[in-house]
């Protein structure tokens, strides 16, 4: 029982505190007017970036954090009469008024920018650094990382054309070093890097093992709300020894509860995966819609692409750094985008792996990559497998554009047509 | 498979007046009659979503490439793809080619935005013949892009060649370069007329025949160039009291037709950055040696500037500011097309810096599908007699 208590919880409890003491370090780096480097969670470099020492600040976690706490319509609203328009990424939006604030933010002050390093993986990345650009004048560099070239078909490790866009990710890479070398003023070290890669490595591979016990039934953690909780810490602190042993007390607290059957809060009745982003504006709320009926995110497609695609464990080869880096920021970014534009035939697979009920798809207005494929995927799908699925729309930043009572309307009818299915399956004696 | 006779040959013999009429109407209906054609002869067809692409590599496999950029229709079969809060350019592009209007036997898209880079797999999934994406370097100013497009070309030709089932001689490639190389030249011509002499040709005929360009055999199209840009250089209409503006925010998604129309009656559009990705190459490009290291050459360091590329080199307001010099114009007309984030997001830069300039400047949105200009045209009107009889 004792052996319980200290276990059961702790990866919510010291990820939060983990989070607020990332939030302190960026408030008094910022206070001391030291510069953080802005990046995003679909190719952080942070392996590069954390072996340089840099301050890192996630533009994308700081806006959600807004919407969480109820206040993102300030800032939209301040960004819009700033001139950005209504119809633009909430995310983008949100940061320019901490911009236009000097960094005010309720989980303490962000440090200005002094590199911004963004990945192809949303294009609105690129528009995003080209505004710090503006307001900042810094040096912004994009890694340009080329995906998949048709759905399906995917390139490995050996592949000529693989190796073609390795290579060229390689030079990036090494061109990333000399701008951090230039505004550091360090000379780059190369054991530091292996160092960060090492528990970067580790992070990884508790990442895959985290997402993979939620096979079990009861299903150990929400994939939408601890999913996103584990997250922060993911991308906050990839590279780092805290990150690294955070995420192996998880996976021994999540095995723990699979060994003695102990599930989330919620009387799991329904497993579902969930396909899109969260809906930050109400993000409790919108969980409870489903956990009202005995529905559980069991996985989501969120804690592949916003882990920068780090879900299938890829460990870097310590021994050739920067080659085996590039080749796992490529494999790691495709993966990422790959979720976003072709998770089905992965969901697939989940039905029988996951025991899924059901497919919640819940695009966003604030971002394209995510949703604009998100009804053909569904309908593709549904006509591969039948499951049962939900497509509701709303915003992860804007409460203008988030309807709880048109949610649960369509949640509701989703639980009624899925209950009455199982019923119908049960009489049948279909499984 | 080439064809030997011509698909657009209606305005051989016509006055100045008919054939920019015949221009008109054929990019109006948008019906794509001239592709049919080329099929019905058996050829092959590749198209190519905004914004740009190596038109060369498709030529030179005897293919036609074809422009995708959408069209004012319903989308009565594209809707059920796609969410809300989109702009129109993907979902009317789908909807031609689900409604049969355009039959295509390889499709090819460039990740340019969020809401594009997944046409691709969307198109996958309902059509049967290959879809690609043909990754252009996002990042323009690595010592490793030049390399990794022409690597990246030369992925592409060998898929063409698959499809046109023959193999692409460097003879080939050097040949469609140089067709290509005259055609833009011409085109650039007509851009030179605009900005020194405007009214002798309006923007909506200058459109016309850029967008025609998009989807006929280059030799046709240089046949019609080639004789209509001496007709335009001749024409003798007598310039009108009229403000010069550059039209801005259309490097993707195009504004209908009437709008450009409406636009013209009311000034005189200079310069702009329609169909920007047809005339993307500002310079002729190399013809000796490696072709496909040409035209990636050409991609980076001869090329124009749009909202979807990043490069360090060509800051997009100062690129602005640049084109707004050039062609001496008192205004610009400041355009997104609805739902167009990159568009949208690039307005405030500009804003910025034609605030800066004090260059006055005429903001709005657009939507392909849209029909009604009234409220747009008195608005317009407005700005134009204010900076008139300033």
């Amino acid at each position: 029982m004792e052996e319980q208590e200290t276990i059961v919880g702790r990866g919510s409890r010291d990820g939060a505190a983990l989070f607020r003491q990332w939030f302190e370090s960026l408030d008094e780096a910022a206070r001391r007017d030291e510069r953080a480097a802005y990046v995003f969670v679909m190719g952080s470099m942070n392996e590069i970036l954390k072996a340089f020492d840099m301050h890192i600040t996630l533009p994308e976690i700081n806006s959600l954090q807004l919407a969480v706490r109820h206040v993102a319509h300030e800032y939209l609203q301040e960004a819009e009469d700033y001139g950005y328009s209504p119809d633009i990424c909430g995310y983008v939006k949100a940061d320019v008024a901490v911009q236009l604030r000097g960094g005010v933010h309720p989980m303490g002050q962000i440090p200005k920018p002094c590199l911004a390093v963004y990945t192809n993986a949303c294009n609105t990345y690129i528009k995003w650094a080209e505004i710090w650009e503006r307001i900042h004048h810094i040096p912004i560099f994009t890694l340009d990382v080329p995906g998949h070239r048709q759905l399906g078909v995917h390139t490995v490790p050996g592949d000529q054309s693989f190796e073609a866009d390795r290579a060229y990710v390689e030079v990036q890479i090494r061109e990333l070093i000399s701008v951090c070398e230039e505004i550091t003023g360090r000379a780059f070290d190369i054991d530091r890097l292996r160092e960060t890669m090492h528990y970067a490595n580790q992070m990884s591979a508790s990442w895959a093992r985290l997402l993979e016990l939620n096979r079990s039934t009861p299903s150990v953690f929400n994939a939408l709300t601890d999913g996103t909780v584990y997250l922060g810490v993911a991308n906050g602190f990839r590279g780092t020894a805290e990150g690294a042993k955070y995420f192996q007390d998880l996976v021994e607290e999540m095995e723990y509860k699979v060994a003695n059957g102990i599930g989330t809060i919620t009387n799991e009745q329904h497993r579902l995966a969930f396909v899109g982003v969260p809906c930050y504006p109400i993000f409790r709320r919108f969980n409870e819609l489903f956990a009202e009926w005995g529905g559980t995110f069991v996985s989501s497609t969120y804690l592949w692409f916003a882990s920068g695609g780090t879900q299938k464990g890829y460990q870097y080869d310590l021994t050739d750094p920067i080659q085996s880096l590039s080749e796992g920021v490529l494999l790691n970014v495709r993966d990422a985008m790959n979720s976003m534009f072709d998770q089905t035939t992965v969901i697939e697979g989940f039905i029988n792996e996951f025991g899924l009920d059901g497919v919640i798809y819940h695009p966003i207005k604030s971002c394209r990559t995510v949703s604009t494929g998100l009804a053909d995927s569904r309908r593709q799908l549904m006509e591969n497998t039948g499951i049962s699925s939900l497509f509701i729309e709303s915003d992860m930043m804007d409460r203008r554009v988030v309807s709880e009572a048109q949610l649960k309307n369509r949640i509701d009818a989703f639980f009624e047509g899925l209950i009455s299915r199982k019923q119908q399956l049960t009489a049948t004696g279909g499984t | 498979m080439t064809r030997s006779s011509g698909v657009f040959e209606e305005w051989q013999g016509c006055s100045l007046e008919d054939i920019l009429g015949i221009c008109r109407d054929t990019v109006e209906e948008g019906d794509y009659s001239a592709v049919q054609r080329w099929r019905e002869g058996g050829g092959r067809v590749v198209g190519h979503f905004q914004v740009y692409f190596p038109s060369e590599l498709v030529h030179a496999a005897g293919m036609l490439p074809v422009k995708v950029c959408g069209a004012p229709v319903e989308t009565r079969h594209a809707d059920s793809r796609f969410g809300s809060y989109l702009c129109s350019i993907l979902g009317t592009s789908l909807e031609l080619a689900l409604n049969g209007t355009l039959e295509l036997d390889m499709f090819v898209s460039h990740p340019i935005c969020d809401a594009a880079r997944n046409l691709a797999a969307i198109w996958s999934r309902n059509f049967d013949y290959p879809c690609q994406i043909l990754y252009l370097p996002q990042n323009a100013n690595s010592k490793g892009s030049a390399d990794y497009l022409r690597g990246e070309y030369a992925r592409l030709l060998a898929e063409l060649e698959e499809i046109a089932g023959r193999r692409v001689e460097t003879a080939d490639l050097a040949r469609s370069i140089d067709l290509f190389n005259e055609s833009r030249a011409l085109v650039r011509r007509i851009y030179e007329v605009r900005r020194e002499t405007p009214w002798k040709i309006n923007a909506e005929d200058s459109y016309s025949l850029v967008a025609i360009g998009g989807f006929l055999p280059v030799e046709e199209h240089l046949d019609l160039l080639r004789t209509v840009v001496p007709m335009i250089e001749q024409n003798e209409r007598k310039p009108e009291d009229r403000i010069r503006v550059v039209f801005e925010g259309a490097f993707c998604e195009q504004p209908p037709l009437d709008l450009i129309r409406m636009l013209g009656r009311t000034c005189y559009v200079v310069d702009d950055d329609f169909l920007i990705g047809l005339r993307w190459i500002t310079e002729d490009v190399e013809t000796e040696g490696d072709a496909l290291g040409n035209l990636a050459r050409a991609y980076l360091e001869q090329s124009s500037y749009s909202p979807v590329q990043h490069d360090n080199r060509k800051p997009k307001e100062k690129m602005l500011l640049d084109r707004v010099r050039r062609s001496k114009a008192d205004a610009v007309i400041l355009t997104a097309a609805k739902m167009c984030e990159p568009g949208l997001e690039e307005q405030v830069a500009y804003v910025s810096a034609l605030d800066d300039e004090m260059i006055p400047y005429f903001i709005s949105e657009f939507e392909q599908n849209m029909s009604s200009f009234g409220g747009l045209e008195l608005q317009l009107e407005t700005f134009s007699e204010n900076l008139l009889f300033d």
